[in-house]
């Protein structure tokens, strides 16, 4: 009882310096554990992804349409139990600003996604409006939309403006699902582009393969591909997975930034903390020295240091922790659609355990040696 | 009122090393972080600043903000090209490029993860509308052959795209004979082919922009219009400056918002620190702060003194945070522009600006840290502070 309780009261001598490294302690740990969210958040589209979907696209790259036929021959591929497709709308609305995902899909696509969950009478309302359109919760409440309303995108590939009734509002089936999609008929899209740009219908961005075996995933990408090879549209077919983390791949510069970023804040805690266990340990050598003069060990007295560093750095931890529960939800609600998954992590929890341990044993290190290795003598005559 | 000499406050730095080393250094780290993201974000802007040029406008269609969402079809680039305001070269014939842009997918040399590169079909005056394009290894493709040429960063950044490699797309496989060099503008991240071979290869029948030079400058605001009250054109123009600037718009707003915001909250931790290293120098020196009120030094001396030896630890620490930002000037870094969905390289890039936003902000540190100390120190009773010891 003696250690704990020694601790703890040295801990405490200092109320205002304590509680400054601790305030310091949990700013660090939360930004540590939102940053390390972001980083997950923007993996997150990929986690969610199935195994068992396959995605088709042209070749050169995803700006390249594949031709309508294609549905029919990739259906032919042994493995394949059902094909869908979507084209990338890209769209504004209102502003530049309000980015969000636009696709328009042939009507099956929803039947390839069980995970987005839609009233079966909001999805038949969808089905048989021609100009209907299905958005996900995030996305609805973001705007403020409701089931009956106009929403108006004024394309960028698509020239002019275009208005759909949001006809269904789907949910996720659990938190990793992404709320913020906005689809319509493809059909729609095809018939009025046809009219005004022949050449420039019936072509698909992407189709979306459902396999009977996700284990044949590979020899079945690898079959479809040879479908097409040679023709004037080589496809190229990968995982939804894989396809998911290519984009990622793409701006992982970024991401790799904000992971080494998220370290620094822990380095810099690491010095905060330092120097208050160097202050602390600098002014009670001559209490070390009489405790060693009493017989305790130089381990010891490292041991107090130790203690009380890894122990304030705890608590600081811990609070820490605690904030960065809501104030990731705060996060979240700001950012709207921008991360459609976003929530703290269990393994970033224990990541700011982690630090927060790191923290307290780097500090102690350089005061407990000196400590431990303050003569006696040296010690005493320090308090005259 | 009489100032305690500047040798005071600065001594009493050195008197214990590790402290001023530790808080110094918290507060070097952020300054590092914050001027880096901002040198990150001045960069990509300069490097899309620096593509364009202002007496060039560049032709899209309406609504597309990109030119790989573009599209000018033969008819209407035909109508652009009568325009009477474009300058004409030194052959005689009018100087305006129509280039097929397309991105296409490639691996990158070192970890083998695609990324979108653009491939502009390039013409005789297109070369001529940027003089900034240097061929630094082989030769410039010969038009109506399946050669390429690769900027810098994507021949060093991508696989076959080196002098002498080959790249395979649209069914054809096209030889790298040259390697240019545009400064530091976004074409250092593109690959150049003959324009009619790309229209062909890629079965397009669409140019993707028109690109011109004014003849007179000034008249930007009535081509301008022209091209867009034009009722047989879908067409928007822009100065090829500002097409260029506003596609840095949102990448380089993303990079700045996100680094200040996280520098702003690893402030919190460092002006802690120098709080908690403020407060025991006052606490450690009660006595002087008695001996000098004795003195005569005035309350706000002893005020000026310690936010002076506070702002000073926090300028020393700004300065190594700068130095050390400033080498990061040797490095660039390659990523995908939301904007355009294609990959740029650019360099981190320091200006005076960023100088002195990077010491304004390491002393505010000092000076938020320092104050609360600080204010502590003078408002002590000199009889209570003597006797202290």
């Amino acid at each position: 009882m003696f250690v704990p309780f020694l601790v703890v009261k040295n801990a405490l001598r200092h109320k205002l310096r304590t509680s400054l490294t601790v305030v310091g302690i949990i700013v660090a740990i939360t930004a540590f554990g939102l940053l390390r969210t972001i980083v997950e958040a923007w993996y997150a589209g990929a986690e969610g992804s199935s195994s068992a979907r396959l995605v088709t696209r042209n070749a050169i790259s995803l700006t390249f349409a594949l031709p309508l036929n294609y549905a029919q021959k990739i259906h032919q591929v042994p493995g394949v139990a059902a094909v869908s497709w979507a084209n990338w709308f890209g769209g504004v609305y209102i502003k530049e600003g309000n980015f969000f995902p636009q696709f328009a899909v042939e009507p099956s696509f929803l039947d390839l996604y069980p995970e987005f969950v839609l009233k079966p009478e909001e999805k038949k309302a969808w089905m048989v409006d021609r100009k209907g359109a299905v958005a996900g919760r995030k996305l609805a409440d973001q705007y403020g939309w409701k089931v009956g309303d106009q929403i108006p995108l004024r394309g960028t590939i698509f020239p002019g403006t275009w208005t759909f009734n949001l006809r269904a509002i789907y949910d996720g089936a659990d938190a990793k699902v992404d709320e913020t999609q906005f689809y319509f008929h493809w059909d729609y899209l095809n018939e009025v582009i046809k009219a005004k740009y022949p050449r420039r219908g019936d072509q698909i961005g992407m189709y979306f393969i459902e396999i009977r075996d996700p284990s044949q995933a590979a020899q079945i990408s690898q079959d479809v591909d040879a479908t097409f090879k040679n023709s004037l549209a080589e496809t190229l077919t990968e995982t939804e997975k894989a396809f998911q983390l290519g984009f990622i791949a793409m701006t992982e510069a970024i991401l790799l930034a904000v992971q080494a970023v998220s370290f620094v804040v822990i380095i810099i805690i690491m010095a905060v903390m330092a120097n208050t266990m160097a202050m602390t340990a600098r002014e009670r050598y001559g209490e070390y020295a009489t405790m060693k003069a009493l017989g305790f060990a130089n381990g010891f007295v490292a041991l107090l240091i130790f203690a009380e560093s890894i122990g304030i750095a705890l608590v600081g931890g811990a609070l820490g922790i605690l904030l960065t529960f809501p104030l990731a939800a705060a996060f979240a609600a700001a950012l709207g659609t921008l991360f459609p998954v976003f929530f703290v992590s269990r393994e970033t929890v224990l990541m700011q355990i982690l630090a927060a341990l790191v923290v307290g044993i780097v500090a102690a290190c350089i005061p407990a040696w000196r400590a431990a290795r303050v003569r006696i003598v040296d010690g005493l005559r320090a308090t005259a | 009122m009489t100032n305690i000499p500047l040798a005071y406050i600065a001594r009493n730095l050195t008197a214990r090393k590790l402290t001023t080393l530790l808080t110094a250094g918290g507060m070097a780290l952020v300054v590092y972080v914050f001027a880096t993201v901002l040198m990150l974000a001045a960069g990509l802007t300069e490097t899309l600043v620096a593509t364009g040029s202002p007496d060039n406008v560049m032709v899209i269609r309406r609504g597309s903000q990109t030119e790989v969402q573009s599209g000018v079809d033969r008819q209407s680039a035909a109508i652009v090209e009568s325009l009477p305001d474009i300058a004409t070269g030194a052959d005689g014939k009018k100087l305006i490029s129509k280039e097929p842009v397309v991105l296409i997918n490639l691996p990158k040399r070192d970890s083998g993860k695609p990324s979108n590169v653009v491939i502009r079909g390039a013409t005789p005056a297109g070369l001529e509308l940027r003089p900034q394009v240097r061929i630094v290894q082989g030769r410039m493709f010969q038009p109506g052959t399946s050669e390429i040429v690769a900027g810098k960063s994507i021949a060093g950044g991508f696989r076959g795209a080196a002098l002498g490699e080959t790249l395979r797309f649209a069914q054809r496989d096209w030889t790298v004979v040259g390697v240019f060099d545009a400064g530091r503008t976004g074409f250092n991240s593109e690959i150049w082919g003959d324009a009619e071979q790309l229209l062909q290869s890629f079965r397009r029948v669409s140019f993707s922009s028109a690109m011109f030079k004014l003849a007179d400058p000034g008249r930007f605001d009535a081509v301008k219009a022209e091209i867009e009250n034009d009722p047989r054109l879908q067409l928007e123009a822009k100065r090829e400056t500002k097409f260029y600037a506003d596609q840095s718009e949102a990448l380089s707003k993303f990079i700045s918002y996100l680094g200040v915001t996280i520098s702003v909250i690893f402030s919190i931790g460092a002006i802690i620190g120098a709080m908690i290293t403020m407060y025991a120098s006052v606490a450690s020196r009660t006595n002087e702060i008695g001996t000098l009120r004795a003195l005569g030094f005035s309350r706000a001396a002893i005020l000026v003194a310690f936010l002076g030896e506070a702002l000073l630890l926090g300028l020393t620490g700004g300065l190594v945070g700068l130095v050390g930002a400033a080498f990061m000037q040797a490095f660039s870094i390659s990523t995908m522009n939301f904007q355009t969905f294609a990959e740029i390289a650019f360099s981190f890039t320091l200006t005076p600006d960023i100088v002195l936003a990077s010491l304004a902000f390491s002393l505010i540190m000092g000076f938020v840290g320092g104050f609360l100390p600080a204010a502590r120190a003078a408002r002590m009773k000199i009889v209570d502070a003597l006797r202290a010891a």
